[in-house]
């Protein structure tokens, strides 16, 4: 690695507010688990049964991670490389499976894919075998729904720092697309895909519906179904909090690991201009990032679809009260949004200040804590106190905002870091520090990545249902909470209905954000 | 002078609403949402209360009885109404419920004699399929067809646990063989009943783990008679869902006063259409019309509560053994 010419960081930014807010976030977590443990008495230490599951969850996680990103790779680098009419829709809808609740994603999944679903019908009209889903591979297959387009934007993300005189250059030379890619594209890759490795692989970890219901049994079973039977039907809280730490040190090592492989190296600077790709102009170029976009769309958009389709016939059937719920719904969050943005500026300023990015560990320890310890373990330092439900909201947000956090570091840190490498020298000199130099330098060149991490923190909330459920006021119940509670009272089709309003904000609360970032903004 | 006069009104509000003793109940989400008994039973209980009933929805069963272990004797709730008969043990054993003289004239297909907790409701589980499919006559016939079923997992749903509980209380030391034969029956196995029973709406399956009363719901609130559940010859497991009063109330005749119109015509009459469970009681004006189609098991199966904790590890032990293959 190149680490020996880069210089020392000129810049030092926020770090003083960087290692507060990690503070706080690890506060969070570890007071939680603690709390649990304090109420814990001597139960039954970890079974046959708990090896099992963490076995099942790491390989899971495991395999998820790998397809996603794998399977990423081109279709980020197909849409890096082309324009076409309605790129821009398709790149706000990769966001979508990743913010589906849960349940409602894995029945549109199940409409396609499932026993009845239209590739079964196909097949049995074709003549031929139909297929299961049901399996560790419909689990990995789910998975990569999920995390393959949140993957292929944190890519593409990616292809976008490359300055375009790189490829400039490259068509002059007149390399060829897998010498370019060897010599332009991947460097960048190394940069950005073991953090999102790291991150797909800490989603999945938690993963506990999609993994039984998929996984056809028991057979599937996830630490984080051990946690949840610990907590609510032994009612085992130090056996919970056990499974807890094994959860948090599977992320954690991940995390640690992935983001040591995370060179601190810039691509260099550019001349933020558009990018023409001449080398991407052949034929068969343009035939194979086709087939590769409309694949990936395909797989994305007919389970969608399906989710549409559903809602569409379920929504006069609504009860009023979900409109509430879905305006609670959005000030959570709005102010989740907030919250991120004051926690992961700092956070990243911080890390772009360190030579080595494991401080960034911290963050995915957010994500990978079981919403049920910490919505438990808070409950248990709240409730001596004061009325948990007074704080059913604000503890939402601050959870919501905690899970978001990996993404938004994820997607910020390695621009900034770019950024600090090529203007930090030239800040020092004139004197740009504190404020002025986030004012002046990176706010303004951080837009487009700022606007997409809140815009993915507005959508991640609206659609979580983990620490709400366990706080719920009756008074002020969110939208995902509504259609769990629709579903649970043979509401099938309203349910439905609230799935795709829920569907609607989400995107929409993205779109603002992601489109707010980037407006008048090159990238 | 306008914001003051709002002021002043809201304030003598507060102190005027402040004055009239609450009662809180906790229970399941799905008895406080719109759809459910909720709003109608608060609304009739007030009228005669001079009180104001909080009714508070808290998950499922399993979920409610973990809240009040966190809670302990701190608890603000009075009453906690929508634990079951497999609940009902553990719940004891927390030492935070105090005893009733709650009686009414069940018509529950066993004979209830338990000092903490009344019976509210109650149903029994069943498979349920659409009308076009002939049903198996018992678990042994479904483990040996190539029906499909999908059921909730027991780690993590009452009525999982149920299906558990009734395989055990029908076949005993045998049930292991039989989760053997059911093993490849079974497409997946789901966190709660809204993921099965949606599964199953779906086409995922012939068959879903419900309760008897499901086709009801779909007659009486969808006009849709396609759906039946199957009647199975060793007996149907019982699910019967209890009210009782915490020791820490500090409303404790209020609490008494709750249990009884829980019991009572005007509190049963509201159940069957809202819960989609048998009253404990049977209204004067007998069942909603519709309730008479559905099947109704000639034997009733059930373990006795202070059983069930051993049983439901054994059991779940079995289970485990039988579909981790």
């Amino acid at each position: 690695m190149a680490q020996s010419v880069v210089p020392i960081n000129p810049v030092i930014l926020s770090r003083k507010t960087g290692i507060s807010a990690a503070f706080l976030v690890l506060a969070l977590i570890l007071l939680a688990l603690i709390a649990v443990l304090s109420r814990a008495e001597a139960g039954t230490g970890l079974g046959a049964g708990d090896w099992a599951a963490i076995r099942f969850t790491a390989t899971q996680a495991l395999c998820s991670a790998l397809l996603s990103v794998l399977f990423a790779v081109p279709v980020a680098r197909a849409l890096a490389r082309r324009r076409f009419a309605g790129r821009a829709a398709l790149v706000t809808l990769l966001g979508a499976p990743f913010i589906l609740p849960v349940i409602v994603a894995v029945l549109g999944l199940l409409t396609v894919f499932g026993r009845s679903g239209w590739l079964n019908v196909g097949l049995e009209f074709l003549g031929l075998p139909t297929v299961s889903i049901y399996g560790f591979h419909g689990v990995v297959l789910a998975h990569v729904f999920f995390n393959m387009p949140l993957a292929t934007r944190l890519l593409l993300q990616g292809w976008q720092t490359i300055p375009s005189e790189r490829f400039r250059l490259a068509a002059q030379l007149r390399l060829t697309p897998s010498s370019m890619f060897r010599a332009v594209e991947w460097p960048m890759l190394v940069q950005v895909i073991p953090g999102a490795l790291a991150l797909v692989f800490v989603i999945c970890l938690t993963s506990f519906a999609v993994a039984l219901t998929l996984g056809g049994g028991p057979r599937a079973t996830t630490i984080e179904l051990a946690i949840y039977q610990a907590f609510r039907f032994d009612f085992d809280l130090g056996r919970a909090a056990l499974l807890s730490v094994v959860q948090l040190v599977l992320a954690g090592s991940m995390a640690l690991i992935a983001l040591r492989f995370v060179p601190s190296i810039s691509v260099g600077g550019g001349l933020d201009r558009v990018m023409p790709r001449w080398d991407a102009r052949g034929g068969m170029q343009r035939l194979g990032d086709g087939f590769v976009i409309t694949v990936a769309a395909l797989f994305l958009l007919v389970p969608l679809a399906a989710v549409v389709l559903r809602g569409l016939m379920g929504l006069p059937s609504m009860p009023p009260t979900v409109y509430h719920a879905a305006g609670i719904s959005v000030i959570v969050a709005v102010a989740s949004i907030f919250v991120l943005l004051a926690l992961a500026l700092p956070m990243a300023g911080w890390i772009v200040g360190r030579r080595a990015g494991g401080v960034e560990a911290v963050g995915l320890l957010g994500l990978s804590a079981s919403p049920l310890m910490i919505g438990t373990g808070w409950f248990i330092v709240i409730n001596p106190y004061a009325d948990p439900f007074d704080f059913a909201l604000p503890v939402t947000v601050l959870v919501n905002a905690m899970m978001a956090l990996p993404f938004a570091l994820r997607i910020l840190v390695p621009p900034m870091r770019d950024t600090v490498q090529r203007y930090g020298r030239l800040s020092a000199m004139l004197g740009l520090r504190g404020w002025a130099l986030w004012q002046v330098l990176l706010l303004p060149r951080l837009r487009a990545q700022i606007g997409f991490s809140a815009g993915l923190t507005g959508a991640l909330s609206m659609g979580d249902l983990g620490v709400i459920a366990l706080f719920a006021d009756p008074e002020r119940v969110t939208l995902p909470l509504q259609m769990v509670r629709l579903m649970g009272a043979y509401r099938m089709d309203a349910a439905a209905g609230a799935a795709l309003l829920l569907l609607g904000l989400s995107l929409g609360i993205f779109w603002i954000c992601d489109k707010g970032g980037r407006w008048r903004a090159e990238a | 002078m306008k914001y003051l006069t709002f002021a002043t009104a809201t304030l003598a509000a507060t102190a005027a609403w402040a004055e009239t003793p609450e009662l809180i109940v906790y229970t399941y989400d799905s008895f406080t949402s719109d759809w459910g008994p909720g709003p109608a039973i608060e609304k009739s209980f007030e009228e005669t209360c001079a009180c104001d009933l909080k009714l508070v929805g808290l998950g499922d069963g399993a979920a409610l009885l973990a809240r009040l272990k966190l809670e302990g004797a701190r608890s603000d709730a009075d009453v906690v109404m929508g634990l079951d008969t497999s609940l009902i043990a553990a719940a004891k054993e927390t030492g935070l419920f105090t005893e009733t003289a709650v009686s009414a004239a069940y018509t529950l297909p066993v004979e209830w004699n338990d000092a903490v907790f009344a019976p509210y409701d109650w149903g029994y589980f069943a498979f349920v399929h659409n009308k076009d499919l002939t049903p198996p006559a018992n678990f042994k016939a479904l483990g040996d067809s190539d029906l499909k079923i999908v059921i909730q997992d027991p780690r993590s749903s009452t009525p999982g646990l149920g299906l558990l509980m009734w395989v055990k209380a029908a076949y005993g030391d045998e049930a292991p063989a039989i989760w053997d034969a059911l093993a490849d029956n079974v497409v997946t196995v789901t966190k709660g009943w809204s993921e099965a029973y949606g599964l199953f709406l779906e086409g995922e399956a012939d068959m879903v783990l419900s309760y008897t009363t499901s086709p009801a719901y779909h007659l009486i609130a969808e006009e849709d008679d396609s759906k039946a559940a199957a009647e199975f010859d060793e007996g149907h497991y019982m699910q019967i869902e209890v009210v009782g009063t915490l020791a820490g109330s500090d409303q404790p005749e209020l609490a008494e006063k709750f249990l009884n119109f829980m019991v009572s015509d005007a509190a049963q009459a509201i159940l069957p259409t809202t819960n989609w469970m048998y009253p404990a009681v049977t209204p004067a004006a007998g069942l909603p019309e519709g309730f008479e189609t559905l099947t109704v098991p000639t034997k009733a199966l059930l373990t006795p509560a202070d059983e069930v904790p051993e049983i439901r590890e054994e059991a779940l032990a079995e289970w485990l053994k039988a579909l981790s293959r």
